[in-house]
């Protein structure tokens, strides 16, 4: 299982399942990461977290502890 | 009868120049109740009947976040007659997702598609019109920023909200889904009116604990429909709120495609480009001290460039020091108001001082949120969260929260109000907790009083003072987020990194009058209050008998008072001859910090022509005589986090909109100033031998304790959360 967080800079995976419940969950789907979408890392802030990443057309961050809970293939 | 427009949309969408376009200069700012979310309400240009109300910048209306949670019960309670649902062109499919949850409300929805000038740039195209039948209420074209397409917009608003003919939303769920609803529908909302069924069918659906509570459903009947929920989770393999908000994105991804063409995907953008060197893993942060260093510069520092510093300068020494009282003086001395009569202390002394006092500020904070407004504008605000996050979600704080900490070495007040551009309002109230501590430019006389009176003049006295500031912000972030009040906030960082783009004049110089305004009228009338109190107790006592003005500050009220409570600070090592000087000198302290070092000149007499506040060597044997080396450190430490000026309290009530929080930010630095310098003197005492053993001892250590447990206790980020409480 591969989720978010260890996806590499520059590499395009797609959403399989998203873990984690309640508020955190609720609202990274309200960004529109949903089971199926495209999502383009493209980096990593100066200190090492967070990233930021393409999603539906536009730039988004999110914590490493947040993009554990997204599975990418 | 008047028309009510609700203006909702993204953050980032162009909401705020679309509004300022539509209202112009008849606004009317506010915050909603009890609450540190921004309200804003206008009037249509040239229609005096049409009421716009500018909702917080939200992406969902989901009930987790405190701007949700307000534009949710403003748009279901109120039920505005329309609502203008502006989105940005460049950013369809994100922006439309609100847009599908607003047109089930069954309030009217008109859909303002924006920059569409920056759409047609990239060669990119919109159909408007099979847009507007997709989603089933009317779509028009605008420009915010250019002023196209605006008026008309908000004309058809008006046409449609008097046609009371109602927006149907046209998406639709999977079959499951539909039936689930269907079933809510007919079992528990037949007595809600027909066009908002659907909204409430699917909140009920999500298991909305809000709308739950607010319909008094019965545990019966949400049994009943909880099988139905039930089923729909087991057959699609998700939780429910999951699959509604999956099942929109589908629905938007499937339909943009027919009434949106992109041009070229693959090539960067301009901002793109920007964004590479400007967030760049190695230049991000040089950028970031440089950009960090010209605001502080221009703003707060004491250079030739310092516009903010320079002109805070004037204000308070040549129009509020020479000026005003010169014009008053020689007003009420036409008015026969002898110089010395209590009338005269009042005006001069008490309202003009104290008005002073407030306005003073003004200066320096305008040219500091000229400042942020352009850098909030630009986008850059936002990868400074981005940049600083590591650091700062530590302490529970935002990255965000640098600024007001650096911009608080200068001066608390605007550094309290610069938290504003912080989102999350866990973090925001952390901020604004915290700013305070951090030693700012009108503590240093005091400072330097102490480390010339008993510590040789040596830099590490001013040099520790700002290790214990910052000790005391991330003491308290670690501490204080891990209290449940704290850790029930959400704070997910998932933020949107906008477009960079070029600041619009007006956006900025309006956001910057508006917050410069606030503080005025929100926060003025506290300072100019608690100005003429202190100035009333200062200037007058009890002599012979009888209450009189006095001119020697010594027998003032305010000493009586000081005398009366000095017993308060006797563990903190403020005893025997001085304990008094200390613990009026700390009242006087809140006026402003360097007063405390004037307080110091009058309790000795001092009668020289040296400004203390430049200098206070002539005073440094008389203070060297009165304390140790133990307790001038508290006695400095406790100053230096204790509540802060008046105008600092200001800031905080303005900032906080809510007396208790306004409190628990007060009292909280109060107590966690106390704790300090109590532990300095007894524990500091016990190991160089020269406090005695006692209770206070104890106490010390006990506190010592419980701080390091508070500090090291376990703690996770709460996923789960408790409800947001909201009134509306």
């Amino acid at each position: 299982m591969k989720t978010l967080k260890e996806t590499k800079v520059g590499e395009t995976v797609w959403v399989a399942k998203l873990h984690g419940e309640g508020a955190v969950r609720r609202r990274i789907m309200d960004m529109g990461i949903t089971k199926g979408v495209e999502i383009f890392v493209r980096k990593v802030a100066p200190l090492g977290d967070p990233i930021e990443i393409n999603v539906r057309g536009y730039e988004l961050s999110l914590r490493k502890a947040d993009a554990e809970m997204i599975e990418v293939q | 009868m008047s028309i009510q427009i609700a203006l909702a949309g993204n953050p980032n969408c162009g909401k705020t120049t679309l509004f300022n376009a539509l209202t112009g200069s008849a606004q009317f700012v506010g915050n909603w109740p009890g609450v540190t979310v921004e309200k804003k309400e206008g009037r249509l240009k040239g229609r005096k009947d049409v009421v716009i109300m500018d909702l917080p910048g939200i992406y969902s209306l989901s009930p987790y976040t405190l701007e949700e949670v307000v534009a949710r019960n403003y748009l279901v309670q109120e039920r505005p007659d329309v609502i203008l649902n502006i989105v940005d062109g460049t950013n369809l499919e994100r922006n439309l997702y609100l847009t599908t949850q607003l047109t089930e409300l069954g309030i009217p929805v008109v859909v303002a598609v924006n920059m569409m000038d920056v759409v047609r740039r990239r060669g990119d195209k919109i159909h408007t019109e099979q847009l507007s039948k997709i989603l089933g209420c009317e779509v028009c074209e605008i420009s915010a920023l250019k002023g196209t397409g605006v008026m008309e917009a908000a004309q058809k608003a008006v046409d449609i909200a008097q046609s009371g003919e109602k927006t149907i939303p046209m998406h639709t769920f999977s079959g499951s889904v539909e039936h689930a609803l269907a079933h809510i529908e007919e079992r528990l909302l037949h007595s809600v009116p027909e066009e908002q069924q659907r909204w409430y069918a699917i909140k009920i659906f999500e298991r909305d604990t809000k709308v739950r509570e607010q319909l008094k459903l019965s545990e019966a009947d949400l049994q009943h429909v909880e099988a139905d929920i039930a089923a729909c989770e087991k057959e699609l393999d998700d939780n429910a709120e999951s699959i509604i908000t999956g099942e929109r994105y589908d629905w938007i991804a499937s339909i943009i495609r027919g009434c949106c063409q992109k041009k070229n995907r693959g090539v960067l953008s301009t901002s793109d480009k920007i964004d590479k060197i400007v967030t760049n893993r190695i230049l991000a942060l040089p950028i970031f001290v440089v950009v960090m260093a010209l605001v502080y510069a221009i703003a707060m520092g004491g250079w030739s460039v310092s516009i903010g510093t320079r002109a805070t300068d004037w204000a308070n020494d040549v129009l509020f020091g020479e000026w005003v009282p010169g014009w008053f003086d020689a007003i009420l001395s036409a008015l026969h108001v002898a110089e010395g009569s209590w009338l005269y202390g009042l005006i001069q002394d008490g309202i003009v001082a104290g008005v002073g006092a407030v306005l003073g500020f003004v200066p320096q904070m305008l040219v500091l949120f000229f400042l942020l407004c352009i850098l909030e504008d630009v986008g850059y605000m936002a990868r400074i969260a981005f940049i600083m996050d590591r650091i700062f979600r530590r302490f529970g704080l935002s990255g965000k929260s640098f600024i007001p900490m650096l911009v608080a070495t200068g001066c608390g007040v605007p550094g309290i109000m610069a938290s504003r551009t912080i989102e999350q309002d866990r973090d925001r109230k952390m901020t604004i907790m915290t700013t305070g501590f951090i030693p700012c430019g009108a503590k240093m006389p005091i400072i330097g009083l102490f480390a010339g009176a008993l510590f040789g003049n040596s830099a590490w006295v001013a040099t520790s003072a700002y290790f214990i500031g910052v000790a005391a912000v991330i003491i308290s972030g670690v501490m204080l987020k891990k209290f449940k009040v704290f850790a029930g906030e959400p704070a997910p960082f998932v933020m949107e990194l906008p477009a960079y783009h070029i600041p619009s004049g007006s956006n900025v110089l309006r956001g910057t009058w508006e917050r410069g305004w606030s503080f005025i009228k929100r926060a003025g009338t506290v300072i100019l209050l608690s100005s003429i109190v202190l100035w009333f107790l200062q200037g007058y006592g009890i002599v012979d008998g009888s209450l009189q003005a006095v001119a020697d500050n010594n027998d003032s009220l305010l000493a009586v008072i000081g005398n009366a409570v000095a017993w308060i600070f006797y563990p903190l090592g403020w005893v025997g001859d001085m304990a008094w000087k200390a613990t009026v000198a700390t009242f006087t302290g809140l006026i402003a910090k360097e007063e405390v070092v004037n307080f110091f000149g009058i309790a000795y007499h001092y009668a020289g022509d040296v400004d203390l506040m430049e200098d206070s060597s002539p005073i440094w044997a008389l203070v060297a005589a009165d304390f140790t080396a133990l307790s001038a450190y508290s006695f400095m430490i406790f100053n230096l986090l204790c509540a802060p000026c008046f105008a600092a309290m200001g800031a905080i009530k303005r900032e906080m909109n809510n007396p208790k929080w306004t409190l628990a930010a007060i009292g909280y630095m109060c107590g966690f100033a106390y704790a300090a310098a109590l532990m300095v003197y007894q524990i500091g005492g016990l190991i160089t031998g020269t406090v005695a053993f006692s209770i206070w001892t104890v106490v010390a250590l006990a506190l010592f304790a419980l701080l390091v447990f508070l500090v090291v206790r376990p703690y996770r980020e709460s996923g789960q959360l408790r409800d947001i409480p909201v009134r509306v």
